[in-house]
C-alpha cells in the first residue's frame, strides 16, 4: 500500500531506552509540543548526508553554526529573490531539514538587492576569494595557538610579579568561549562563496537543460568540474610520498606494521630515510588536517592525530608503486574528456546561444573550484583544529575526575561546558572539592545509554506530506532527493527487493563483490576489486578509492563527494539510493549502473 | 594470397581485391560496421585462367566477332562462360577458400547464408554502370554452392553485356581480372533506424531510435509500433525511453525469402535492444554523422548470427532534410551571463519552489 504522506515527528516514538532524548539537545533544535500544527505543515526531510549518525550533545554545533549561516547568506548578504534559509531540527538524534521559501509578492523587491550585492562578489571574485583564504587562515592560527592546561598549584609568579592580578582561569573560561566564536567565524566564511557558487552553477546548469532537453547532469558536472581540487591534495601528498620511498630505495621499510612512529624511526636511521622523513613532516602541514569522517562529529579521526592511518595508506601505496600500477588519477584523460564534452555540446550551438553557453560555462568555472576546495579549508582543517582543542579540554576535565572517560565533554552542549568550567574555577580558587565529579560521571551514563539507543535506530527518511514534485534544484542537487526517490521511500516495500534506483553520479557498469562499511574505521576491511557500498562516503577514504571497483551511497546527490572522487577516479557509482547499506549485505555479488543510477544484487 | 578477409589488417590493394572488396575493407578498417565477409582475390582468378591456355582460347572466340550481332555474341559469352566454369580449380585456391569460408562460418557462430558478390577491377570506368554488369547472388547456403558461385562470378566477366560494354568503350581485354566478395546475409534480429536529432524538437543534442524485432520494414512502413529511445548524442547516455507492443516481425525463412511471424507474448513488450546494444546504435549513427559532415537518417540492424559487440550491423545512412533545415525549438529563460542572467534564471525556475505551502 503506498502512502500519501510520512509520519508526523510528533507521533514517531523514540526507540526503547531513548526516552527523553529530548533534553540531550538545545530547546530550540527539537520539535515542541506546543508548535506542533506549525512544524507538521511542513515537509521535513533527512539530512544524513551530512549527519548520518546520532549527535552527541555537543556535536550539534556543526549542524547550528553551519545551516544558520547558509541561511543568513541567503536571507540576510545576497537578499537571494526566491530562497531564504533551511529550518533544521533534531529527531531522534537525526537531523531534519525543511527549505523556507520567500512570499511571492516579497520576491520582486528583493531582486535589486541581490543584483547589488551577489554582483559585487561576482565581478570581484578571485579578489575576495584571496582575501577570504586570508581571513580562513588567521582564523585557523588563532584557534591552533589556544591551549587548554591543567591548573597550576598556585599562580605563577610573574602574575605576582608584574602585579596582574589575575588567574589562569579567567583565560581558560575567555579560551573556551573564543574557541567557540572562531569555529563560528569559519562557519560565516563557509557560505560566503558557496552559495554563489552554486547559483552560478544552477544558472548554467538550467540553461543546459533548457538547450539540450534531457541532458544528463552528469554531462554538465563534467564540464563544469576543476580535476585539481585541494580536495584530492592529501590523497595525492601520499601517493607522492610512496613513489619518493620507491625511488630512495626505501620501499623495504614500509613493510613493517608496527605503524607509523616505528617506521620513523628505522627510516631516521639513514641519510635517505631522514630525507624521506623530512618530506612526510612536511606534508602534514596542513594537509594531514583531514578528516575519514565529515567534520561534523567529536569521534573524527584526522591524520595528523593519528599519524598510523596516513602510514598505512602509504605503505598500501608503495606496495600498489612496486607492483608497477599507476597510482596518480588520469589527470590528463580527465581533462580530454572533459573538452570533449564542452567541444560536442557547443558544435550543437552557434550565435547568440553559444556565446550564453560559453559565458555561463566560463563563470561556473571560475566559481566551482571553490564549491569543492572549501571543504578542505573548513570541514577538514578548521574542524581538525576544532575538535583537537576540544577534546584537549575534555581530557584536562577528565584529568580532575568530572567524567569517566577522556572525551565524556562531547555528552554537554557546548553552553554546558561554561558551568563546568566555573565549577572547576570555583573548586580550584576555593581550595574544595568541585561538584562536577559528583554530578557528570552519572548523568553522562545515562546520556550514553540514550544515544546508544537511539544509535540503534536508522532515522525516517522524511516526516509530514511532500510536495506534489520536487523541483527544487538545490534540494536535487546537493542532497539527492527527487520526486521519484520520495515516491519511492512512500513505497515501502519495492517491487523489485533485488534492485535499487539512485542518481546516475559516476558512468561505468560493473559487477563485484559488495563491502559494507558504515564508517572510516571499517576502510582496513575492503579488499581490491571490491565495491564500497556505505551509507555515505567521505574525501578522505580517497585512498581507498583506487583499490575498489565501484560505489554505491545511501544518500547524496550528483556534487557529494562519492560521486565527485568516483568521476575523479573513473569509477562507476550510484548515490542516493536510500537503503543500499541496508538491503546489501558483505559478500552479495553486486551489479553497479552508474550510467543509468542503478544497482542490482545478482548473487 | 587467394584470400582477403575485410577487416585484414594488411592494406587493401585494389589490383586484388577489385572496387566492391576493396570498399568493404576500407569501410571495415575504418570501423563501419558492414557485414563481415572476404574477397576471393583476382590471384585466385588468374590462377584458374592461367593454368591452361584458357585466355588464347577466349581470344580466339572473339577474334572477328561481329558486337552487332546480338545472337552470335550470346553464343560466343556462353561458350567462353561454359570453359570458364568447367575449369579445374587449382587445389591451393580451393583451400583457401574453403579455409575463409570457415572462418567466416565460425564467426558468425555455424554455417549462415552469405551473398557472393563478383568485384571488378575496371578502375577506368563509373563503378555504377560496370558494377551492373557482374552478378550477385543472395542467400548463398553451403561450401560448395558458395564454390559455385564463386565461380559464376567470375564468368559473368564474359557476359554479353560485359563484352559489348568494353568493346564499345575501347577497355582492352588484356589483364582483365575479376575478385569475389563473399558476405554475410544479415540476419535482423532486431533492426530499426536512428535520427542523429530529435525530430519532435530539433534538438540535435540527441539521437532518436526506433526499433523492433526482426527486419526493419516493418519500422519504416509503420506497421508495428517501435520501441523508441533517446540518447544524448555527447555523452551516449540513454535519457528516455518507451517500450512499445511490438506484435510482428519479418524474419528471414533460410531459404532466400522473408516470413511474417507474430511476436511469442514474453518478447511483444520486453525490450527489442539493451543497454549495450542500443549505445552500439547510437555510437553508430554519431559516426555516421561525423563521417558526412551532416544530420543523418540511418537504418540499422542487430545480427542474430555475431557475437555482442560486432552484431551491429550499418545498412544504410542519408542526410535528415526536414529538422537539420530548421532552428531548433529550444526556449531559452536566461540568456547571456553574469549577475542579470543569473537572477533571471533564479526568478523563473525556483520562485514557488522553496519550502512553505
Amino acid at each position: 500500500m503506498k502512502r500519501k504522506s510520512f509520519d508526523s515527528p510528533y507521533d514517531l516514538k523514540a526507540p526503547a531506552g531513548a526516552e527523553g532524548w529530548q533534553e540531550l539537545y538545545p530547546y530550540n533544535l527539537v520539535f515542541r509540543d506546543n508548535l506542533r500544527e506549525k512544524e507538521d505543515n511542513k515537509f521535513w526531510f533527512c539530512d544524513s548526508q551530512h549527519w548520518p549518525n546520532v549527535f552527541k550533545p555537543f556535536e550539534t554545533v556543526g549542524v547550528e553554526f553551519a545551516v544558520r549561516c547558509l541561511g543568513a547568506y541567503n536571507t540576510r548578504h545576497y537578499i537571494i529573490p526566491p530562497a531564504n534559509g533551511i529550518e533544521f531540527r533534531i529527531h531522534n538524534g537525526y537531523c531534519y531539514m525543511s527549505p523556507v521559501g520567500v512570499a511571492p509578492e516579497l520576491i520582486p523587491d528583493r531582486v535589486p538587492h541581490f543584483l547589488q550585492r551577489a554582483g559585487h562578489y561576482f565581478q570581484n571574485w578571485d579578489s575576495l576569494l584571496e582575501n577570504w583564504k586570508k581571513k580562513v587562515h588567521a582564523t585557523i592560527e588563532e584557534m591552533d595557538a589556544i591551549e587548554f592546561t591543567a591548573l597550576p598549584e598556585m599562580v605563577d609568579w610573574s602574575i605576582i610579579e608584574s602585579g596582574a592580578g589575575i588567574d589562569p582561569t579567567a583565560k581558560m573560561m575567555a579560551d573556551y568561549d573564543r574557541l567557540i566564536q572562531l569555529a563560528y567565524q569559519n562557519w560565516e566564511y563557509h557560505f560566503e562563496f558557496l552559495n554563489l557558487g552554486y547559483v552560478a552553477y544552477l544558472d548554467f546548469f538550467m540553461f543546459c537543460k533548457e538547450s539540450f532537453p534531457g541532458i544528463p547532469d552528469l554531462a554538465i558536472a563534467k564540464m563544469v568540474m576543476g580535476v585539481d581540487s585541494v580536495l584530492f591534495r592529501p590523497d595525492d601528498e601520499l601517493k607522492t610520498l610512496a613513489m619518493l620511498a620507491a625511488n630512495l630505495g626505501l620501499a623495504d621499510v614500509f613493510a613493517n606494521n608496527d605503524g607509523a612512529a616505528a617506521i620513523t624511526a628505522a627510516l631516521g636511521t639513514t641519510e635517505k630515510g631522514r630525507e624521506w622523513v623530512t618530506a612526510w613532516t612536511n606534508a602534514q602541514n596542513p594537509w594531514f588536517n583531514y578528516t575519514s569522517g565529515n567534520g561534523f562529529y567529536g569521534s573524527d579521526v584526522y591524520w595528523r592525530d593519528h599519524l598510523d592511518l596516513p602510514m598505512g595508506y602509504v605503505q598500501d601505496y608503495v606496495r600498489r608503486a612496486a607492483a608497477g600500477e599507476q597510482l596518480h588519477r588520469p589527470k590528463d584523460a580527465l581533462i580530454v574528456e572533459r573538452d570533449r564534452i564542452v567541444g560536442e555540446y557547443s558544435e550543437i550551438l552557434a550565435g547568440d546561444a553559444l556565446a550564453t553557453f560559453q559565458g555561463k560555462l566560463g563563470l561556473a568555472r571560475t566559481v566551482y573550484p571553490y564549491v569543492e576546495d572549501h571543504n578542505f579549508y573548513i570541514e577538514h582543517w578548521t574542524m581538525g583544529v576544532f575538535w583537537r582543542k576540544v577534546r584537549q579540554l575534555s581530557r584536562v576535565l577528565n584529568g580532575y575526575g568530572f567524567w569517566n572517560e577522556p572525551d565524556d565533554m562531547l555528552y554537554l552542549t557546548r553552553d554546558e561546558v561554561r558551568p563546568v568550567l566555573f565549577d572547576l574555577a570555583t573548586g580550584w580558587g576555593v581550595g574544595a572539592d568541585c561538584i562536577a565529579p559528583s554530578y557528570w560521571p552519572e548523568e553522562i551514563e545515562r546520556r550514553r545509554k540514550i544515544v546508544a539507543a537511539l544509535q540503534t535506530a536508522r532515522p525516517e527518511p522524511a516526516f509530514n506530506e511532500p510536495p506534489a514534485e520536487i523541483n527544487e534544484p538545490f534540494t536535487i542537487m546537493l542532497w539527492g532527493i527527487t520526486t521519484e526517490q520520495v515516491a519511492q521511500w512512500l513505497g515501502g516495500d519495492e517491487e523489485d527487493p533485488n534492485a535499487l534506483k539512485g542518481m546516475a553520479a559516476s558512468p561505468g557498469v560493473v559487477e563485484g563483490k559488495a563491502r559494507i562499511i558504515t564508517g572510516p574505521e571499517q576502510l582496513d576491511q575492503l579488499q581490491p576489486g571490491e565495491i564500497l557500498v556505505a551509507p555515505v562516503t567521505a574525501p578522505s577514504w580517497g585512498p581507498v578509492f583506487g583499490k575498489i571497483k565501484a560505489t554505491v551511497t545511501d544518500i547524496g546527490g550528483m556534487m557529494s563527494h562519492a560521486a565527485i572522487v568516483c568521476r575523479e577516479y573513473g569509477l562507476p557509482a550510484v548515490t542516493g539510493t536510500g537503503s543500499a547499506s541496508t538491503k546489501i549485505k558483505t559478500g552479495m555479488m553486486i551489479r553497479v549502473d552508474g550510467s543509468n543510477g542503478k544497482v542490482e544484487i545478482i548473487g | 594470397m587467394y584470400t582477403f578477409p575485410f577487416d585484414s589488417a594488411e592494406t587493401p590493394e585494389h589490383d586484388r581485391l577489385g572496387g566492391k572488396c576493396t570498399s568493404l575493407a576500407i569501410m571495415t578498417k575504418a570501423g563501419a560496421p558492414v557485414p563481415p565477409g572476404f574477397a576471393v582475390t583476382t590471384d585466385a582468378f588468374d590462377a584458374v585462367m592461367n593454368q591452361t591456355d584458357l585466355l588464347q582460347q577466349i581470344k580466339a572466340l572473339q577474334a572477328g566477332l561481329d558486337f552487332e550481332d546480338v545472337k552470335a555474341v550470346d553464343a560466343v559469352s556462353a561458350q567462353i562462360r561454359e570453359l570458364i566454369f568447367n575449369q579445374p580449380v587449382p587445389q591451393a585456391v580451393h583451400e583457401e577458400t574453403h579455409q575463409a569460408y570457415e572462418a567466416l562460418m565460425a564467426l558468425c557462430g555455424g554455417e549462415v547464408p552469405v551473398a557472393v558478390r563478383s568485384s571488378a577491377t575496371a578502375e577506368d570506368l563509373p563503378d555504377a554502370s560496370f558494377a551492373g554488369q557482374q552478378d550477385t547472388y543472395l542467400w548463398i547456403i553451403g561450401r560448395s554452392n558458395v564454390m559455385h558461385k564463386i565461380r559464376e562470378c567470375w564468368a559473368s566477366l564474359y557476359t554479353s553485356r560485359a563484352m559489348t560494354y568494353r568493346q564499345a568503350n575501347n577497355i582492352p581485354e588484356e589483364g582483365l581480372s575479376m575478385a569475389v566478395a563473399i558476405q554475410k546475409m544479415v540476419n535482423s534480429r532486431t533492426s530499426g533506424v536512428a535520427m542523429t536529432i530529435d525530430p519532435s524538437n530539433g534538438d540535435r543534442s540527441k539521437i532518436v531510435v526506433d526499433a523492433s524485432w526482426g527486419l526493419g520494414e516493418m519500422v519504416v512502413s509503420g506497421e508495428v509500433t517501435p520501441d523508441n529511445f533517446v540518447i544524448d548524442k555527447v555523452m551516449l547516455h540513454p535519457v528516455k525511453r518507451m517500450i512499445s507492443d511490438k506484435h510482428e516481425e519479418l524474419i528471414p525463412d533460410g531459404r532466400g525469402g522473408i516470413t511474417r511471424h507474430e511476436v511469442e507474448a514474453e518478447r511483444r513488450n520486453s525490450p527489442c535492444l539493451n543497454d549495450e546494444e542500443l549505445i552500439a546504435v547510437a555510437r553508430l549513427a554519431k559516426s555516421a554523422e561525423k563521417h558526412y559532415g551532416s544530420v543523418q537518417d540511418i537504418e540499422w540492424a542487430i545480427d542474430a548470427d555475431l557475437p555482442a559487440g560486432k552484431n551491429v550491423l550499418l545498412l544504410q545512412s542519408r542526410p535528415e532534410t526536414v529538422w537539420s533545415q530548421k532552428p531548433a525549438e529550444v526556449k531559452i529563460t536566461s540568456t547571456g551571463s553574469g549577475i542579470e542572467a543569473i537572477t533571471n534564471s533564479l526568478m523563473a525556475q525556483m520562485a514557488d519552489r522553496f519550502g512553505a505551502k
